[in-house]
């Protein structure tokens, strides 16, 4: 079974994000840069169902792709030390400002090229937070999908999930090939030990540029944008109000708080 | 223009979104209310869209839409905006509007724009990113402009309308997934937390006690939300969860007990238009943000002011 992880590097979410002035993107260049942190449970999940399917011995391969800047090999050797066995990157000047379209374009381009049998995703990247890439990928692929994933299992060549939302929890079920988005309850990603980290140097990342895949520049990123930014405008910081130390009629000063505002 | 608005709806009761949504839409001008369900749900929900000013209600219905989450609902509702030559798409900014969004989306060539929070008549969209520390405006520059509109981003004003439901039934196409098991969330009558306009959240410093956090919401007609911290503990569901990696809600008034404001739960909820805090620890982060903060035992003040709101409401 070969399994594909999409995957996304993205700004470390303890850093205060900030959009650039000319360009109006993220970003990027001022903050320490990480792996998605709900692709990490991807890519547990990936390692997981490799182990309780008889492992890399019977066959099984995990394989990571992502889509971003040059410095986007970070995220992925972080993958890679997990115990993913090898990764694809796909970078070009061209992709800058990509839109989510694009995004999907590209990465639908990639796991063609790989042909994988299960495709992990995250529910949604830590930046933009929109969470629809596992759904694009779904309809460029013609693949179905099984998304809000919190425990997922494999067996002959039908993928089972719980799919964990507000309306509750549904077991649902689909033949591979199928693309899988998880949440973050799924698992609790395991640290790179010393020796996967070793190992991770070793492991190949394949650089793919647009003429590899045979998109025209103009199709994507900034020039063949589905969307644009028109402009922006950052927001002064709340600053802090009232703050009482409760001596027995904290509570009280709450509700006379709430009953001014009328809030209650 | 032609607008449309997908109308959320449970068995054909509309939900709140239905109405802020084609609040937004008639500042363009014509609007047509789309709902997606099984038979019946149509007619059963067009006096509910007939108070929110629709000029046209189309029903698409077709009896195993649920089995499906979004994929069957996408393809009627991408076909038949491209057959009436719509031009922008409003859907509400939930879990499920999202993925059928992103389905319309690639399926009508058109770009999408995610979590906004207003829409001018020219569908132009105002984004509210990094937790509220910036805010964005943009537009679709391809297709139809398919736009997700957060819960709560206006207030619904009514305006009755008359018109009937236009029924259609295409020939759907199911996909391979099937649904073997269903285990609907219990509702237990509180609001739906990115629809509130009162959160009420727990964190850690609950230590896994949420009642008094639930008799404060109750009396508030109030959801609850919950930090990491207490889902993680398996205190309340990942649903609840409020921040960075879980909801975005932006209420009226968010009080929030025994949690720190670490940077991640403060994106789910700093667009909050009132902020309250309990914390004992007088340094905790959340305090930066707050419009009253109290310093204290979470269970000692709590409960004084549920009984404090429960003696004046009377
Ligand atoms: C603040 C902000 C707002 C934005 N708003 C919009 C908008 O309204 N409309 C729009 O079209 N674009 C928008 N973008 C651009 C958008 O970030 C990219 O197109 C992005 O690649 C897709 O969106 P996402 O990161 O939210 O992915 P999500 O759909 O949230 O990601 C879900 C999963 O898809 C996979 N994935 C996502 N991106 C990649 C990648 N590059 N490589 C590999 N796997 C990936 C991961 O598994 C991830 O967990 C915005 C960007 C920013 C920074
Ligand atoms: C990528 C990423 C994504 C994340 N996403 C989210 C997210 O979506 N949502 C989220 O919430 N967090 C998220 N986190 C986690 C976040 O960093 C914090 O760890 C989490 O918010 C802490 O929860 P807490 O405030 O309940 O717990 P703590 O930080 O432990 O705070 C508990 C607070 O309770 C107070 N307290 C204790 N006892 C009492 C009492 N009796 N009365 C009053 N106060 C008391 C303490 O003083 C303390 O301030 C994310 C982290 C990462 C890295």
């Amino acid at each position: 079974m070969k399994i594909a992880v999409c995957v996304k590097q993205v700004p470390d979410s303890w850093a205060e994000k900030k959009l650039n002035a000319s360009t109006k993107l993220i970003d990027r260049e001022s903050v320490d840069a990480v792996l998605n942190d709900l692709d990490e449970y991807a890519v547990e999940s990936a390692l997981q169902i490799v182990e309780a399917n008889g492992g890399a011995e019977a066959g099984h391969t995990v394989t990571l792709i992502s889509m971003g800047p040059e410095r986007a090999t970070e995220a992925l050797r972080k993958g890679l030390s997990m115990g993913a066995d090898d990764a694809v990157l796909v970078s070009d000047v061209a992709l800058a400002g990509s839109d989510a379209l694009a995004t999907s374009l590209i990465l639908a381009k990639v796991i063609q090229r790989i042909n994988p049998d299960l495709i992990l995703c995250g529910t949604e990247s830590t930046d933009a937070r929109m969470s629809v890439i596992p759904s694009m990928l779904s309809e460029r692929l013609e693949l179905p999908q099984l998304s809000f994933a919190g425990e997922v299992n494999v067996s002959a060549d039908q993928v089972s999930i719980k799919r964990v939302t507000d309306e509750g929890v549904d077991s649902m079920n689909s033949p591979m090939p199928v693309i899988v988005s998880v949440i973050e309850k799924i698992n609790e990603p395991r640290y790179p030990s010393f020796k996967g980290i070793m190992a991770a140097k070793k492991k190949k990342i394949e650089v793919l540029s647009l003429v590899d895949l045979g998109v025209s520049a103009a199709e994507v990123g900034g020039a063949g944008a589905w969307s644009l930014v028109n402009d922006f405008n950052e927001q002064a910081a709340r600053s802090a109000g009232v703050k009482v130390t409760d001596e027995g009629a904290g509570g009280t000063a709450l509700s006379e708080f709430l009953a001014e505002k009328r809030l209650a | 223009m032609s607008t449309f608005v997908f109308i959320d709806h449970i068995d054909g009761a509309i939900t709140k979104t239905a109405g802020e949504l084609l609040t937004i839409a008639r500042r363009a001008g014509e609007v047509t209310a789309v709902l997606v369900g099984t038979p019946g749900d149509g007619t059963k929900a067009a006096a509910a869209i007939n108070s929110f000013g629709a000029n046209k209600i189309i029903a698409i219905e077709d009896s195993a839409i649920n089995d499906h989450p979004s994929a069957l609902v996408a393809q009627g509702l991408a076909d038949l905006l491209l057959e009436k030559g719509a031009t922008t798409l409003l859907i509400p900014s939930t879990a499920r509007g999202k993925e059928i969004a992103a389905r319309v989306a690639v399926r009508t060539n058109s770009g999408i724009i995610t979590d906004a929070v207003d829409v001018t008549a020219d569908s132009i969209a105002t984004q509210s990113i990094f937790g509220g520390s910036a805010v964005v405006h943009s537009k679709v520059s391809k297709g139809i402009a398919i736009i997700t509109v957060r819960p709560n981003s206006v207030e619904p004003e009514s305006k009755p309308s008359t018109c009937d439901v236009e029924v259609v039934s295409p020939k759907l196409t199911p996909t391979k997934v099937l649904i073997s098991n269903r285990e609907p969330a219990k509702r237990g009558g509180r609001p739906e937390l990115t629809e509130a306009s009162i959160v009420v959240s727990g964190g850690r410093g609950t230590n896994g006690d949420f009642a008094p956090v639930e008799a404060l919401a109750d009396l508030l007609g109030a959801a609850v939300g919950a930090s990491r911290a207490a889902t993680d503990a398996g205190w309340y569901p990942h649903s609840h969860q409020v921040g960075q990696t879980g909801k975005t809600v932006s209420p009226s008034l968010y009080i929030a007990c025994g949690i720190s404001g670490a940077i991640q739960h403060r994106a789910g909820m700093q667009t909050s238009k009132v902020i309250v805090a309990i914390n004992k620890d007088p340094e905790a982060p959340i305090f930066e943000v707050t419009d009253f903060g109290v310093v204290g035992d979470l269970f000692a003040v709590l409960p004084q002011a549920t009984s404090a709101i429960a003696a004046r409401k009377g």
